[in-house]
């Protein structure tokens, strides 16, 4: 009853979907300020809807109901509550019912909260909305119905991939899916742009917020899915350029590439076009993730998962969306009014370096990503396009991008100084060169550019501290005055300052694990004890567990470092009985930003366990900076300028604000 | 500055960093592409020691030789032909006799191919690809190694390559 229910749903919000994406047009038409309502009460039942046939399902799997094909294939009635829950979005049904549950709420988002946007322009934005959620709607409704019965119900289901049961994959998919879809918003907006045939800078103050908040998420997502390889994989890799994590970092230097173009649109009213364009790319590359994840076209052209309709399905959608909107763009794009130009040297000649770098890279790892898939289907030769190429082509350009970052908030707009800015951060300059030589003194082998590249990481993060100290006037007013600057400093200014320093720690954190990481592999006894990188790990034994819905061998170690004991650490090795598979569970310690990680391998016939060892110096740094960027983000997006329809403040408030 | 000069100089910055871009990638093609091959491609081909590419195949049952200090050797085999594999360390949880397996390195001068990389992008029921794919081309395929395919190994990163 419950399946049925959620299914009756789905097809009603198609209904739904389908009524959304042709009346507010007709009413824009015809200029009926009724019929471009509807769009608003039509997002929001749609909300309603989808929202009611994802509780469905949750539930089905909460209550183990197995005679749903999902549930059976991916639950089991003995796997705890939590994962019963996230197992969801664990499979490709569910996972897709979650992509267009968040794109109707991101449509309701836009009706409640879009009440200031001219009413036109509202009706066209749902309806581009309505385009989407109706392709992904019959999508699912016609591959991938994730309510399908089973004849004959089984007593029990066939559990969740084991990988799968952790609490990273739990909350990673639905970040990655909030910051994928929410481009979906920038995206509509470019097109009624284009339909309309107007933009101006309040269209970019408008869709710069959307933007935020996708690319918030975008970075949560991608941070959190990358610590979840790291601890649950077993051999502490954080990055492998794999296409499915090329997927989801294309649309993120794109949408980053955004951000910023929105900036100059809103402030100088130029690079129209541009944002246009890039808008469309940034949802574009979303779909091509969505397509690449679910499609199995990865490793293989010829094997579309095991369902080739859905391969070819999503690639229709891909190209009709991708195509129709780059036809249009290539239409209509000349009829938006040109900006005006400006010079070189100024704040927005940086962003627009800043475009063309985060662009350029977007490009290589597309190239990457996709070269090997052309080369299967028209050379007939398999390759794998791995780390080494990546090392070779997209960091070279993204050390240019961080080298350029500290200068970019610096410059005024219209026409820069870049002879004053680079005084100014001369410090900050001292700082990494400072760095250079420290890493260079005190690191004991590696590559000779490891050195380089914290001195760069130092300097992004001194040179957004610059920017701060520059705009509140640090050390050359009073501190009091420094207090009441800082204090009146626009949020988006906070913002941007602590994005611009999450790249470097980031940074930082990447090249010291890359460079210094310790490791230790071994078959281990008990009482055998194990030296990494100053830690004395000795096993004190092994022993076995009965968990909810596996078994579990857990090996204990003892740490100390010169002689003083500091912690017990029990990483294990569990098999799951159901599908007779089994996962390693890393055991770390955190000491600061370090971590030490232990992960099992097999049991010898003499007892003895393989276990491998690493020392990760500054490894935290890696997830703390996209942290550190989602904040920023978050403060930009709370800077009143940014919500639309606030009141302006003051004047007389205004003039204590220093001048940017 | 003149309007023209303004566009000029944003129109050539553009194409500097597309040039350099261009450079770098057609560099890194040059030197860090890995190819894939089957045993019998590296019998034909004679792929010269040295040169890194990525063996897959299947596992030769009874092949397995665990040495000390976690050296492993096993067959990597595709019907018409066996190579010897070499590798140091902790195999994945999923390495099994009679499975497929994708192995990155080279090969040495006694022709054994010495792996620095043991890939298994697979579960119990699931081929990896490539393999399945070369296996098919030669007609080895056997249809119970797809019967089954893994229920989606969902988001994301979840096909991670376990080394």
């Amino acid at each position: 009853m419950i399946a049925e229910s959620g299914h009756y749903a789905l097809v009603l919000a198609l209904g739904l979907a389908l009524i959304q994406s042709f009346v507010p047009l007709i009413g824009a038409r015809l200029r009926d300020p009724a019929l471009m309502n509807v769009a608003r009460s039509a997002a929001l039942a749609q909300l309603l809807f989808v929202g009611a046939s994802f509780t469905a399902l949750v539930m089905l799997h909460v209550t183990s109901d197995f005679s749903v094909a999902n549930v059976y294939e991916n639950s089991h009635s003995m796997k705890p509550l939590i994962y019963k829950i996230t197992g969801v979005w664990g499979n490709h049904e569910g996972s897709m019912l979650l992509w267009v549950s968040i794109l109707a709420l991101f449509g309701g988002l836009v009706a409640i909260f879009g009440n200031n946007l001219p009413l036109s322009l509202r009706a066209h934005v749902l309806a581009v909305q309505a385009w989407i959620a109706s392709a992904f709607y019959l999508f699912i409704l016609m591959t991938s119905n994730p309510f399908l019965r089973i004849a004959n119900p089984p007593i029990e289901g066939r559990d969740l991939n084991p990988v799968l049961q952790d609490i990273g994959l739990a909350v990673h998919p639905p970040m990655l899916y909030l910051g994928y879809v929410g481009f979906s918003i920038s995206f509509s907006f470019a097109i009624a742009a284009l339909i309309e045939g107007g933009i101006d800078a309040a269209w970019a103050r408008w869709v710069r917020p959307w933007t935020l908040v996708a690319w918030i998420f975008l970075t949560l997502g991608i941070a959190m899915g990358s610590y979840w390889a790291y601890y649950e994989l077993g051999w502490g890799g954080w990055w492998f350029w794999d296409p499915v994590e090329n997927a989801s970092l294309m649309p993120w230097l794109a949408g980053t590439a955004l951000l910023h173009s929105a900036l100059v649109m809103e402030k100088r009213n130029a690079l129209k076009v541009w944002t246009i364009l890039l808008s469309i790319l940034t949802f574009s590359l979303s779909l091509l993730g969505t397509f690449l994840v679910r499609s199995g076209v990865i490793t293989s052209v010829h094997a579309f998962a095991n369902d080739p309709t859905r391969g070819v399905f999503i690639l229709l959608i891909l190209c009709l969306f991708i195509g129709g909107s780059l036809s249009l763009f290539a239409g209509r794009a000349t009829a938006l009014k040109q900006g005006g130009l400006f010079a070189p040297i100024s704040r927005e000649g940086a962003l627009v370096l800043n475009n063309l770098l985060l662009t350029v890279a977007c490009a290589v790892v597309l190239f990457g990503t996709l070269y090997p898939l052309a080369m299967e289907v028209l050379a007939d030769f398999k390759m794998s396009v791995g780390a080494p190429f990546y090392n070779l082509s997209f960091v070279p350009l993204f050390a240019l991008l961080l080298l350029a970052v500290p200068f970019g908030p610096m410059l005024a707009w219209k026409r820069g100084d870049l002879l004053g800015v680079t005084q100014r951060l001369l410090a900050a300059g001292v700082a990494g060169l400072v760095a250079v030589a420290i890493a260079w003194g005190w690191a004991r082998g590696g590559s000779a550019l490891a050195p380089l590249a914290i001195g760069l990481g130092i300097f992004v993060i001194a040179g957004a501290v610059t920017d701060l100290a520059e705009r509140t006037g640090l050390f050359r007013l009073p501190f009091a005055a420094t207090l009441h600057r800082a204090r009146g400093l626009p949020r988006s200014a906070w913002g941007t300052a602590f994005a611009h320093a999450g790249l470097g720690v980031a940074l930082i954190g990447i090249v010291c694990e890359t460079t210094w990481n310790s490791e230790y592999i071994a078959t281990m006894k008990q009482n055998d004890v194990a030296h990494v990188a100053g830690y004395d790990l000795k096993l004190d034994g092994l022993f076995q567990r009965q968990g909810p819905n596996f078994r579990e061998m857990i090996a204990e170690f003892n740490v100390s470092r010169n002689g003083e004991a500091l912690s017990t650490m029990t990483p294990s090795k569990r098999s799951f009985t159901t599908r007779g598979s089994s996962t390693t569970e890393a055991a770390l310690l955190t000491r600061g930003a370090s971590q030490l990680y232990i992960s099992l391998g097999d049991v010898t016939a003499e007892g003895a366990v393989a276990v491998r060892i690493y020392h990760k110096p500054f490894v935290l740094l890696i997830w703390w900076g996209p942290v550190l960027m989602a904040f920023g983000g978050m403060l930009s997006l709370s800077d009143r300028r940014l919500r639309v329809g606030a009141p302006k403040p003051a004047r007389a408030k205004q003039r204590l604000q220093p001048a940017e | 500055m003149t309007r023209k000069q303004r566009r000029m100089t944003i129109i050539g910055g553009s194409l500097a960093v597309l040039a350099l871009a261009a450079a770098l990638v057609l560099n890194a093609l040059r030197d860090s592409i890995v190819f894939f091959s089957t045993p019998s491609m590296v019998a034909e081909k004679h792929v010269a020691p040295g040169k890194r590419f990525r063996l897959g195949g299947l596992v030769q049952p009874g092949s397995l030789r665990r040495g000390d200090n976690l050296a492993v050797t096993f067959e990597v085999a595709d019907g018409n032909a066996k190579l010897p594999v070499a590798y140091k360390g902790i195999l994945p949880d999923l390495f099994r006799e009679g499975q497929g397996v994708v192995a990155e390195g080279m090969l040495d001068a006694n022709g054994v191919f010495k792996a620095d990389t043991v890939l298994a992008k697979h579960d119990e029921t699931y081929m990896p690809k490539d393999v399945a794919d070369a296996l098919k081309k030669q007609g080895h395929w056997k249809d119970d190694y797809g019967a089954k395919p893994a229920a989606t190994t969902a988001q994301g990163n979840s096909q991670g390559a376990v080394r």
